[in-house]
C-alpha cells in the first residue's frame, strides 16, 4: 500500500493536461466520444496496464491502474470512455483458454482490438444478474444467442463483447447462478448478421446502448471456460470493476474539494472570501476527512486483490464509501458555488451528473449494503 | 554524438507557493515536486536527436537529495539511456552546480551539454553560462531552434525584438526556450522500461567540487499584496487621479 506511483501519475497528469474542460464540455454537449483521448491514452500504454508483460501489456496491478483513472478523474475529464478496455480482458486473462489468450491478448495490450463492451444487464435484470433471460444454445460447432441487453456501454466502440447469457434455464443448476455462461462475441463480425445496436440518450455523455440478438450465431470457441460456470468467472472481475470504479470516485472528489477550495478564496461576498464563513469552510472539509477515508479503503481493497487474495467486502466498500464521497464532494461543491455551479463554464455541473452514477451503476448502493449485512455480518438474505 | 542534460528538481509549477513563518525560505515540505520545465524540454530536444540517430547516447544528470532520483527517472521515463545522480543536501547555488557539471563533463566528454535556461524556482538563469565559462566551451543560450551540420550546431535565440542565429563550434553549451519543442509525456511501457536503467551515485567530495554556500539569505518574504483597481468614469477623472492621489504626474 505504500507505492504512491508518482511517476505513473505525473505522466498521466501530463497527457490529461492536453484535455482541458474545454474539451470535455464540447463532447458533453455533441454527446460525442472522446476519440482522442481515448487513442491518448491507447498510444501512452496506460489501457495496457494490467495486460502481463508476455503479451504486450505492462504487468501492473489494480492499485497501478487505480492510480491512473484517479488521476484522469482528479484532471476534470472521465475515464469511463476507456476503462473498461482495462479490466474486462480480466475475465480472458484468467479463465480463458491459451489459444484465446494469444489470439485476444496482445491486440488488445496494444489497442487494435478493442474489449470494452460487458453484456450483462437486461431490461428484467439490472441488480438481479441471475434472472437475465438472454440464451445461447449449443448448435454443432456453434452457438445461437437470442435476448437482449441493456446498458451495454461503448458497444458502439468495441471490436468485442464480453457477453454473460444463459445455456441452461434457471432452476435446473443447485444454485440461481448456475447456467449462465461467458461469451467473447466478435461485433463487428456479428453487426447486421443477428446483432443489432441501438444508442440510449442519457443524463451524462457515456455512450451507453441497448443490444439486440436475434438467431446470432456465434463460434463454438468464443465460449470463454465452461458452459455453466459464468457467474463465477465474472465476480472477480467485478471486484476489479468496484475498485477501479472507487479510485475514480476518489479522483472526482479531490477534484470537487481542490474546484470548491480554490472558489471558495476567491469569491467575495461581504467585502471577504467566502471561504472565511465556517459554514463554507465546513462542508469543504467534511468532504476532505470521507474523500481521504475513502481513499484508504479503495488503497486497501487494490492491495488485497493484487496480492491475490479474496477482497468481495473491500472492494464493495471501497465502491460504496468511494461513490458517498464523491457525491458529497459534487453536492458540497455546487453549493460552494452558487449559481455559478450551474454554469457550463466551470464544469462543476458537469462532473455533478457525471459522478451521480456511481452510486447506481456497475452496482447500486443498496445492493452493496445488502452484501454487507448478508455476507459480512450475517444477518438474513433479504431477497 | 553524445549528450549531457542536466535537471533539476523543483516545486511543481501548479503548487501555490508558501513562503515559510520564519521567513529563511518556501515551504518545500510535503509539496508536490516535478521537473523544471525548461529540462523537460531539454530532455525532449536530447530524445529527439537521438531518434533521429543524431545523437548515441543520451545521459541525464541532476544534483539534490534524495528525491532527484525520481526526477532522473522521469528522464529516463522520456528516452534517456542513463542517469547520474550527486547527491547532496546542501542548497546548490548555481556556481557550485556549474562546477558539478563542470567535473561531469570531464569525466562523460559530451558533445553537446542542454540545460533549461533557468529554472522556475529561484529563476537564477546563470548556470548554463557559468558551465560554458568554466569549459571554455561556446554557449547558445534561449535556444528555439537547433540545427546540426558536422561538428557545429546553429542555435536560433529569442532575443529582445526578433530571431538571432548563432552558429558554435562543438563542444557546445546550449540553453533552452519555451518554443524549442513540447515535451512529450512518458509512455506506461517506457515508465516501466526507465526502472530498469542505471543511475549512478556519486558525491560533490568524488567529483571534487567544493559546494559550500557563498551566498547568505537574509530572508524570504511573500510578494506585497497588490491593491484593488478602480474604475474611472471620464479621462478628466482618470487625470485628477494621477495628479492628486498617485501623485505620478
Ligand atoms: C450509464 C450507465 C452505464 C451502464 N453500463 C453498463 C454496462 O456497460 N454493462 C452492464 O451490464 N450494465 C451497465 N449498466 C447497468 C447497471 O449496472 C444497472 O443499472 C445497475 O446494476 C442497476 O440495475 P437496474 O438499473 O436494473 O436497477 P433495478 O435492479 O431495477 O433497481 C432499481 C433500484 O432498486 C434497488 N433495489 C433492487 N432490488 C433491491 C433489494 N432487494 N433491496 C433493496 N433495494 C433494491 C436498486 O438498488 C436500485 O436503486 C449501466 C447503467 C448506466 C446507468
Amino acid at each position: 500500500m505504500n507505492e504512491d506511483y508518482s511517476d505513473i501519475r505525473s505522466s498521466v497528469r501530463s497527457l490529461c493536461a492536453g484535455f482541458p474542460g474545454e474539451y470535455w464540455r464540447r463532447l458533453d454537449a455533441n454527446r460525442e466520444y472522446p476519440a482522442d483521448f481515448v487513442a491518448a491514452m491507447t498510444e501512452g500504454g496506460f489501457l495496457g496496464a494490467l495486460i502481463p508483460e508476455q503479451y504486450g501489456g505492462s504487468g501492473l496491478g489494480i492499485a497501478a491502474a487505480s492510480a491512473i483513472l484517479e488521476e484522469v478523474h482528479l484532471s476534470g475529464g472521465n475515464a469511463a470512455a476507456c476503462h473498461a478496455q482495462m479490466y474486462i480482458m480480466g475475465t480472458v486473462l484468467r479463465h480463458g483458454s491459451d489459444a484465446q489468450k494469444q489470439k485476444y491478448l496482445p491486440g488488445i495490450a496494444a489497442g487494435n482490438i478493442r474489449l470494452q463492451a460487458f453484456g450483462v444487464s437486461e431490461p428484467s435484470s439490472g441488480t438481479d444478474t441471475a434472472a437475465l433471460t438472454t440464451t445461447a444454445v449449443l448448435d454443432g460447432d456453434h452457438y445461437v444467442i437470442n435476448g437482449q441487453k441493456v446498458w451495454t456501454s461503448r458497444a458502439e466502440y468495441s471490436d468485442l463483447m464480453l457477453l454473460l447469457a444463459r445455456t441452461a434455464p434457471i432452476g435446473e443448476g443447485k444454485r440461481r447462478h448456475d447456467g449462465l455462461s461467458v461469451f467473447l462475441v466478435d461485433m463487428q463480425a456479428s453487426l447486421g448478421a443477428g446483432l443489432e445496436v441501438r444508442p440510449i440518450k442519457t443524463m451524462i455523455n457515456h455512450a451507453t446502448t441497448e443490444v439486440f440478438f436475434d438467431n446470432l450465431k456465434v463460434p463454438a470457441e468464443s465460449l470463454i471456460g465452461e458452459a455453466g460456470a459464468g457467474f463465477k468467472y465474472i465476480l472477480d472481475g467485478m471486484n476489479a470493476e468496484r475498485i477501479m470504479i472507487s479510485a475514480e470516485c476518489v479522483g472526482d472528489a479531490r477534484w470537487f474539494i481542490r474546484k470548491a477550495t480554490d472558489y471558495a478564496n476567491e469569491r467575495k461576498v461581504f467585502g471577504r472570501p467566502i471561504g472565511q464563513n465556517q459554514g463554507i469552510q465546513f462542508p469543504i472539509a467534511r468532504a476532505y476527512a470521507e474523500c481521504e477515508a475513502a481513499a484508504l479503503m479503495s488503497q486497501k481493497a487494490a492491495a488485497i486483490f493484487d496480492a491475490g487474495k479474496a477482497c468481495g467486502p473491500e472492494a464493495n466498500m471501497a465502491k460504496h464509501l468511494a461513490a458517498e464521497a464523491s457525491w458529497q464532494a459534487a453536492d458540497m461543491c455546487l453549493q460552494t458555488f452558487g449559481g455559478y455551479g450551474f454554469a457550463e463554464e466551470y464544469d462543476v455541473e458537469r462532473k455533478f451528473r457525471e459522478t451521480r452514477l456511481y452510486q447506481i451503476a456497475p452496482v447500486s448502493t443498496n445492493l452493496i449494503l445488502s452484501y454487507i449485512a448478508e455476507h459480512v455480518l450475517g444477518l438474513p438474505r433479504s431477497f | 554524438m553524445k549528450i549531457m542534460v542536466a535537471v533539476k528538481r523543483v516545486i511543481d509549477y501548479n503548487v501555490k507557493i508558501r513562503v515559510k513563518n520564519d521567513e529563511t525560505g518556501v515551504e518545500t515540505a510535503n509539496v508536490k515536486m516535478s521537473m523544471n520545465p525548461f529540462d523537460e524540454i531539454a530532455i525532449e530536444e536530447g530524445v529527439r536527436l537521438a531518434e533521429a540517430g543524431t545523437a548515441e547516447e543520451l545521459v541525464a544528470v541532476s544534483m539534490g537529495g534524495d528525491g532527484t532520483q525520481e526526477t532522473i527517472r522521469t528522464a529516463l521515463a522520456m528516452g534517456a539511456d542513463r542517469g547520474i545522480h550527486v547527491a547532496s543536501d546542501e542548497a546548490l547555488e548555481p556556481l557550485a552546480v556549474a562546477k558539478l557539471l563542470k567535473a561531469l563533463a570531464d569525466k562523460e566528454s559530451p558533445d553537446l551539454i542542454i540545460l533549461g535556461k533557468q529554472a522556475i524556482d529561484d529563476d537564477s538563469n546563470q548556470t548554463g553560462q557559468m558551465l560554458a565559462a568554466l569549459l571554455g566551451w561556446s554557449q547558445g543560450t534561449f535556444a528555439s531552434k537547433l540545427e546540426f551540420d558536422g561538428g557545429h550546431v546553429s542555435v536560433t535565440r529569442e532575443i529582445d525584438g526578433g530571431l538571432e542565429t548563432l552558429r558554435l563550434a562543438m563542444p557546445a553549451v546550449i540553453t533552452t526556450d519555451l518554443r524549442l519543442n513540447t515535451p512529450r509525456y512518458a509512455s506506461l511501457p517506457n515508465i516501466m522500461k526507465a526502472k530498469k536503467k542505471t543511475i549512478d551515485q556519486m558525491s560533490p567530495e568524488d567529483l571534487g567540487v567544493d559546494v559550500t554556500p557563498r551566498l547568505t539569505t537574509l530572508k524570504v518574504v511573500e510578494p506585497a499584496k497588490r491593491e484593488a483597481g478602480v474604475m474611472v468614469e471620464t479621462v478628466e477623472e482618470l487625470l485628477d487621479k494621477l495628479k492628486n492621489e498617485a501623485k505620478v504626474i
